[in-house]
């Protein structure tokens, strides 16, 4: 057994990775908005991922920064923006004494936990991973020969479980289209034959003040039009006001 | 001794008739065409083997009379063994003549009294069983065995007395004689099982052997519950109740069943038990007491009853008194009781078949008030009916003179109010069978209108006239030519007192009190108008004709009590037991109701409790482990 | 510095992740948090591969990575489901259950 000396190196790369964890921890739980939750999220793993690396484990820290702060909270963030970034939870707790439980639950599990485990591991020397690592040259290597040797089945069935997840993704993400998809002759005639002007709507910001997408066009008579705002932001209200000051003073301009 | 040359046939007295009705009721239809004749030949080669046992019994030596045959090993349970065995010694063969040959008269009688029913196949079939039952019963050697002949009479009984079974009143009168005959039944089991425990087997030569090794208690107790026993099967005083209403059934069972065989079985069993009832003077009083009191009812019941089966059942009842207190009377009077037993049994048959046989004549009518004047167009019926009541009345030289004034002297040797009770009742006997004759066949003619007597046909009158040769000849013929009480004594002992008047004394004081019941009936019932309607009648007559109000206090001693109590369980299962369940059920469905408050549909909760659970299961874990 | 001391820090990571589940309403917010948890126990793993000297930990935590990375698709494919016909990815919402 070879004594593993930490050094004040890891030290100090421990304290501030685990202070940035675990106040990514505490703001993904408590933030009000759902991408600011994610944005918490993602500096945990990458404090995760250096303490990987600082645990003799490089190989998995690569693999936490590319898959899961790279690949999964990607994902997230893309859902996010499906079910809607600006949905904000009030956090008024409906169901009552839940939070107060929640909290003192919490912290059971932690004192427990903290109690068993540290009980437990006390005075208890780590091994450390030279060894394993010297075996295969490496530790990608040494992984490598456990993945295909000895847990080779799990590697199997584990992939076998990646293309089950994606295929059950796609089942459910897909929407059966029932009637053939309407051809342009046919959306035409709807659209002519429909209630609504068949022109082309406005573009936002015609003139108006800017173009950005918020910002309503502005018919022959100055009124805006929310009709020339994207339907998803007209649906969350986000629409800018159009400065009124500004279109009277190019009207007296052009009076003048 | 063992069952030698003709004895060893003893099992097939049973047999025959056993396998008679089992052919004649299982075979169905298909015997419907010989089935009676089946019938009648099973009881007639029963009757001519029981003769020719006799003769063969005869010629033994009085102590060698006993055959015993073990046909097969029934019950062996540890100690407790019990044979199907049979045993003909003398009084069991003076019984199986009287089963055999008037049974015999019965069944040929029958085949006239029923031609005209569709289901004759089946009443020969009955008639069988119960021949065969009755035959079980006198031949058994142990109480046990005779039990299941007690049970098969009663069952042929039931069987027969609801013959006609769409009648309702049939159905009932069966039912009733059933249940009270139960009654009877709990108090010969009881008496089985006392003698188990005292004495360790029921065989009739241990019982009575070892008899006087048990104490007076016990033995009183036996022979209290053998006379329960006796009263329900032989219709005493208290259970007397389903005799006449057993005139349902028809006349031939009457005749059979309920005059000459089955109800003589309770005098059979304190006879065949004398060992025990020697010893218990006490059970041997009750007998006397019961006895006096049922010779009473039956007599004063036959009074005043209109219908003709219902009295001569009356003095069935008062007769069968008679027996009973000779059979109480103890050693003295066994053999008497026997002697009547068998005289009786001969001249209440012939009485019950001309009672038939005029019911034959008059389209099955049974009310007296409806008859009159019958001796000229039935002359063979009113012969042998006549002959027949003057035996039963005790008129020398007819055989009930015999017996009957044989018990009048036995109840004297013992007590002499007993024998003034017998006296008495002998002329009540007079008055009541006068009654009848004078109503049925002399007077004017009360006949309705579509009536028009006749003589019966020829298969029915012979019968008759045998009973009558044998109601008037068996007794001087028992008496001297058979010796009767040397011929019983080995069996029930006998012993002969002085009294304190001379006999013939007594006996001509008896004949006159007969004969002044019969002068007081014929004038009231010959010489004057006899009228259709029945008229009210004073208090006795009234309390006569409801049966001493046998019936009423039944009803209200036995009946209406279970139906208070079947009443008050149901309500006690509807309230208590039911409410028990139903709140058990309620308080269940309430605790449910409020626990399912828990489940709120809330994900949330649910991960709470989950994750509260796991706390709790670690924190658990941990203080064990690191404790 | 002593190597458990990785391991306080996961089970507070885990704790942490824990109340975020109970207490949140929003359905992914609530998935974060569940992937919160999973990062803890993947620090323990490491954390004990390196007591014990052998590279089983890592690999357990290598698994499940890949386990959570599925998870985390077909998790996310049925909020995105439920919310197209229930328009809002609230937890408290589908309360059917209830009595």
């Amino acid at each position: 057994m070879i004594d593993v000396p930490t050094n004040t190196g890891e030290a100090v790369v421990f304290w501030v990775c685990a202070v940035l964890s675990v106040l990514g921890g505490i703001g993904l739980v408590t933030s009000r908005k759902a991408v600011h939750s994610a944005m918490w999220m993602a500096l945990t793993m990458i404090s995760l991922a250096v303490l990987y690396i600082s645990n003799a484990a490089p190989f998995l820290g690569m693999v936490q920064v590319i898959v899961y702060t790279g690949a999964v909270m990607m994902l997230f963030l893309f859902v996010l923006m499906i079910v809607g970034v600006d949905a904000s939870d009030s956090l008024i707790e409906t169901i009552k004494g839940q939070r107060w439980t929640a909290i003192l639950l919490g912290l059971a599990i932690v004192v427990i936990l903290v109690w068993g485990l540290g009980s437990s591991l006390a005075g208890i020397p780590a091994v450390g991973l030279d060894a394993a690592n010297r075996d295969d040259g490496g530790n990608v290597q040494a992984l490598a020969h456990l993945i295909f040797t000895q847990y080779l089945l799990v590697f199997e069935v584990t992939s076998a479980l990646l293309i089950t997840a994606a295929m059950g993704a796609m089942v459910l993400a897909h929407r059966e289209h029932w009637k053939p998809r309407p051809t342009q002759r046919e959306l035409s005639e709807a659209r002519f034959l429909g209630a609504e002007h068949p022109g082309n709507r406005p573009n936002p910001g015609i003139y108006a003040r800017h173009n950005a997408v918020d910002t309503p066009a502005l018919l022959p008579d100055g009124t805006p039009t929310e009709l020339s705002i994207p339907g998803p932001l007209r649906a969350r209200g986000d629409v800018a006001p159009v400065d009124i000051e500004d279109v009277h003073q190019i009207e007296e301009a052009d009076s003048l | 001794m063992p069952a030698t040359g003709v004895f060893s046939l003893l099992w097939l007295l049973i047999a025959l008739p056993l396998a008679g009705a089992a052919i004649l009721l299982l075979g169905g239809r298909r015997t419907n065409k010989w089935g009676p004749y089946l019938g009648v030949l099973t009881v007639v080669v029963d009757a001519i083997l029981a003769i020719w046992m006799l003769l063969a019994m005869m010629g033994e030596g009085a102590e060698e009379r006993t055959f015993n045959d073990n046909v097969y090993s029934w019950v062996f349970a540890g100690s407790f063994k019990v044979d199907m065995a049979f045993q003909l010694d003398q009084l069991s063969m003076v019984f199986v003549l009287l089963i055999t040959i008037v049974g015999s008269l019965i069944h040929i009688y029958s085949l006239g009294y029923m031609s005209h029913d569709p289901d004759r196949r089946k009443f020969f079939g009955f008639l069988n069983l119960f021949v065969a039952a009755m035959l079980l019963l006198v031949l058994a050697n142990n109480y046990l065995l005779m039990y299941v002949g007690w049970e098969g009479v009663g069952l042929a009984s039931y069987l027969l007395i609801g013959f006609w079974q769409w009648k309702p009143a049939a159905a009932a009168a069966a039912k009733k004689a059933f249940i009270i005959n139960r009654v009877g039944d709990v108090g010969l089991s009881l008496a089985i099982m006392v003698m188990f425990v005292t004495f360790g087997s029921v065989s009739f030569d241990e019982v009575f052997g070892s008899a006087g090794q048990a104490s007076e208690g016990t033995l009183t107790a036996i022979g209290l519950l053998l006379l329960l026993a006796a009263c329900g099967k032989s219709a005493q005083f208290p259970l007397q109740a389903w005799l006449l209403d057993a005139m349902e059934g028809p006349t031939p069972v009457s005749a059979l069943i309920h005059a000459a065989t089955m109800v003589t079985a309770g005098v059979y069993l304190i006879t065949r038990s004398n060992a025990i009832f020697d010893l218990a003077s006490w059970a041997a009083t009750a007998v006397v007491v019961i006895g006096v009191i049922t010779m009473f009812m039956g007599a004063i019941i036959g009074c005043a009853k209109d219908d003709i089966k219902k009295s001569l059942a009356g003095s069935t009842m008062s007769q069968i008194g008679y027996m009973v207190v000779a059979a109480g009377l103890g050693p003295v009077g066994y053999v008497f009781a026997i002697f009547h037993l068998l005289t009786h049994g001969v001249f209440k048959a012939g009485l019950f078949l001309g009672a038939g046989s005029v019911m034959h004549g008059m389209k099955d009518n049974v009310n007296m008030r409806r008859y009159g004047a019958l001796r000229g167009l039935m002359v063979i019926t009113y012969g042998t009916f006549v002959i027949c009541t003057l035996s039963i009345m005790g008129i020398p030289p007819f055989s009930g003179f015999w017996s009957k004034d044989s018990i009048v002297h036995a109840a004297f040797e013992s007590n002499t109010l007993v024998g003034v009770c017998t006296v008495l009742a002998a002329g009540i006997t007079g008055f009541y069978m006068t009654r009848m004759v004078a109503m049925t066949f002399f007077g004017k003619a009360r006949w309705e209108d579509d009536v028009h007597p006749h003589e019966s046909p020829k298969v029915m009158t012979i019968p008759l006239v045998i009973l009558a040769i044998g109601a008037t000849f068996l007794g001087m013929a028992l008496l001297f030519w058979g010796n009767i009480e040397t011929w019983l004594e080995p069996v029930v002992g006998y012993e002969e007192h002085e009294i304190a008047i001379p006999e013939l004394l007594l006996m001509a004081i008896t004949l006159v009190v007969v004969l002044a019941g019969a002068a007081f009936a014929w004038i009231q019932y010959a010489r004057r108008e006899v009228p259709v309607l029945e008229p009210h009648g004073n208090l006795l007559t009234r309390a006569a004709r409801s049966e001493l109000y046998g019936n009423e206090i039944n009803d209200s001693l036995v009946v209406q009590p279970s139906f208070w109590l079947s009443r008050f369980l149901v309500w006690f299962d509807n309230a208590w037991v039911d409410g028990f369940v139903n709140s058990s059920a309620a308080v269940v469905g309430g605790f449910s109701g409020q626990l399912r408050k828990v489940q709120t549909g809330f994900i949330r909760s649910y991960a709470l409790s989950m994750v509260g659970g796991a706390v709790l299961v670690v924190l658990a874990l941990a203080l064990v482990r690191l404790s | 510095m002593n190597p458990s001391n990785y391991i306080i820090l996961s089970a507070l990571l885990f704790s942490i992740g824990t109340v975020g589940v109970l207490v949140r309403r929003n359905a992914i917010v609530v998935f974060m948090s569940v992937e919160l948890m999973l990062n803890a126990s993947n620090l323990a793993f490491v954390a004990f591969a390196r007591m014990h000297g052998n590279l089983d930990g890592q690999m357990v935590a290598f698994f499940v990575m890949v386990v959570a990375a599925a998870e985390v698709v077909v998790g996310l494919a049925i909020i995105v489901t439920i919310f197209r016909s229930r328009r809002s990815a609230s937890i408290d919402e589908p309360n059917l259950l209830k009595y």
